[in-house]
């Protein structure tokens, strides 16, 4: 038994995404839940199941009330930080496969502008306890510290430049341009990237993610219950979750590089059963340019040490040999956790992503990346 | 909310397993957890050795020699309390008893490299609060 094949994406939606929504955080992934439920033409109270983020502040209940949902067959938590909307969708998958309910809400939303960044969670999450403790007294606080000693290791070991991360961060944003919804739309250069102030060295400000408010949401459905739905159906051939050795400290990972997607990819691919070269478009998480590159190496399209010169070659534009974030990514679009990312991917094998939509996209892979480097992986198809 | 706007310096909340941890350093020494058992370090502090699952343990005296795996220097004022320390390097350091830390370099950004050996100085910052940092060895 394997969850390829074992349920769908039905719908998709998301809100205006911004630097102040003046919306709650609630009422954001209310707006975003009803566009995805709309575009796969269900009604609120078709919603027998709901995977509400962990840490954002809205449980199962919450939809239970708004929508009038008279029976909530299933509820669950995945929280794997930015790889918990994938998860979300494995754990949904599993839900509508095994018969447990037909439709699973899948939202994330924030006011992570406008609210509270992502740093200041993290004195407070369970899965920041060990930093929290250990390493926040000594200065290290954010994401972007947390992440630039891997990110510095990787370039003293390989040659890894400020200049590969550059590419990333341009591309992406070249996509965001012709996306639409995307906050930033003005041109960036590889100059602009280089001139842009250090944050956490190596990391600089263009190569750190957007802090956006807005939410997203799709719907998982049993394939016999999306067939006369509105919108055709993009199936799930393989999906997989890893955790990272040492998944609370990074500091404390024996393979400093490594991350849980170098666990899960080669999972994915296997239940996928397709090739890298059957791969038409990809949506990698991107909270930071460095974090791309690494798991470009994990999921196998170059050798670990190769991602700089992988990315630097213009593989991730639109006539590359992996469009990757056509949407603009965290980098540019909005910092919606990734599940920006599987609605990009779902328009994108709809054939539905307007100017920067990749040409006869029939397969594509979206990534998923959080607290300490926990991945998660989706390969997903035309139904 | 927004961390800018927490003046007070975060101070660490010793648990039951790391309390020796935190009091070693008070004295200027550095000690890890070890399994009663097997004989594991381990760090950070926790309830149980993963190699034997046992939950008995003692504090091992760590000779605070190391090398540099890697580093960050941070230029953005992250927290209002290290806001004038800005920018300060923190390196990763492979103990050579095995197991790992994160702490304050106290020499220059154009001196670290991979594999550089250092040791562990013990800083007083706070009342009651002492912290590591490292310098060239």
């Amino acid at each position: 038994m394997s969850l390829h094949r074992s349920g769908v994406i039905s719908g998709v939606g998301e809100t205006r995404y911004s630097k102040v929504s003046g919306k709650s955080v609630l009422a954001l992934h209310l707006e975003a839940s009803l566009a995805a439920i709309s575009d796969a033409g269900l009604s609120p109270k078709d919603i027998d199941g709901v995977i509400p983020y962990a840490g954002l502040g809205t449980i199962a209940e919450d939809y239970v009330i708004n929508f009038g949902i008279e029976d909530l067959r299933f509820s669950a938590h995945t929280p794997l930080g930015g790889a918990s909307p994938i998860a979300a969708v494995q754990c949904a998958l599993a839900a509508v496969s095994s018969g447990i309910c037909r439709h699973v809400l899948i939202p994330l939303a924030r006011n992570g502008s406008s609210g509270g960044r992502i740093s200041s969670l993290m004195e407070e999450a369970p899965q920041f306890r060990a930093v929290g403790e250990f390493e926040l007294p000594i200065g290290a606080f954010a994401p972007a510290q947390l992440y630039a000693p891997m990110a510095r290791r990787h370039m003293e070991l390989y040659g890894t430049t400020s200049q590969h991360f550059a590419e990333v961060a341009v591309t992406t944003r070249q996509h965001a341009i012709l996306n639409g919804r995307a906050m930033m739309t003005k041109p960036m250069t590889l100059d602009d990237h280089q001139a842009s102030r250090m944050i956490a060295d190596p990391l600089r400000l263009f190569d750190c993610s957007l802090e956006s408010d807005g939410g997203a949401a799709l719907v998982v459905s049993r394939a016999d219950c999306a067939r006369d739905l509105r919108q055709p159906p993009i199936t799930v051939l393989g999906i997989a979750e890893g955790h990272p050795d040492s998944p609370t400290a990074i500091t404390q990972r024996a393979d400093l590089v490594h991350i849980g997607l170098d666990k899960a990819a080669p999972r994915a691919f296997a239940m996928a059963g397709v090739s890298h070269d059957d791969i038409d478009v990809a949506e990698i998480y991107d909270c930071f340019t460095y974090v791309v590159i690494r798991q470009l190496e994990a999921l196998g399209f170059c050798a670990r040490g190769e991602g700089g010169p992988f990315v630097a070659s213009g593989a991730l534009r639109l006539d590359g040999a992996l469009p990757n974030n056509t949407h603009g990514g965290l980098l540019s679009q909005a910092h919606i956790g990734g599940l920006n990312h599987i609605v990009e991917l779902v328009r994108q094998l709809r054939g539905e992503a307007g100017a920067a939509q990749v040409k006869e996209a029939k397969v594509g892979l979206v990534t998923g990346y959080g607290d300490m480097g926990d991945g998660s992986i989706a390969i997903m198809a035309r139904a | 909310m927004n961390i800018d706007s927490l003046p007070a310096r975060p101070r660490p909340t010793p648990t039951e397993e790391s309390q020796g941890y935190w009091q070693a350093l008070r004295e200027h020494r550095l000690a890890f957890q070890q399994c009663a058992d097997c004989g594991k370090l381990r760090h950070y502090p926790r309830p149980m050795c993963d190699a034997c699952w046992s939950m008995k343990s003692i504090w091992f005296e760590s000779s605070g020699q190391g090398t540099v795996v890697s580093w960050t220097v941070a230029h953005h004022p992250f927290h209002l309390a290290f806001k004038s320390q800005t920018p300060y390097a923190l390196v990763t350091v492979e103990l050579e008893d095995g197991v790992r830390m994160h702490a304050p370099w106290r020499g220059t950004v154009e001196s670290l490299t991979l594999d550089l050996p250092v040791r562990v100085v013990f800083e007083g910052v706070e009342d009651g609060l002492t912290l590591p940092a490292f310098v060239a060895a």
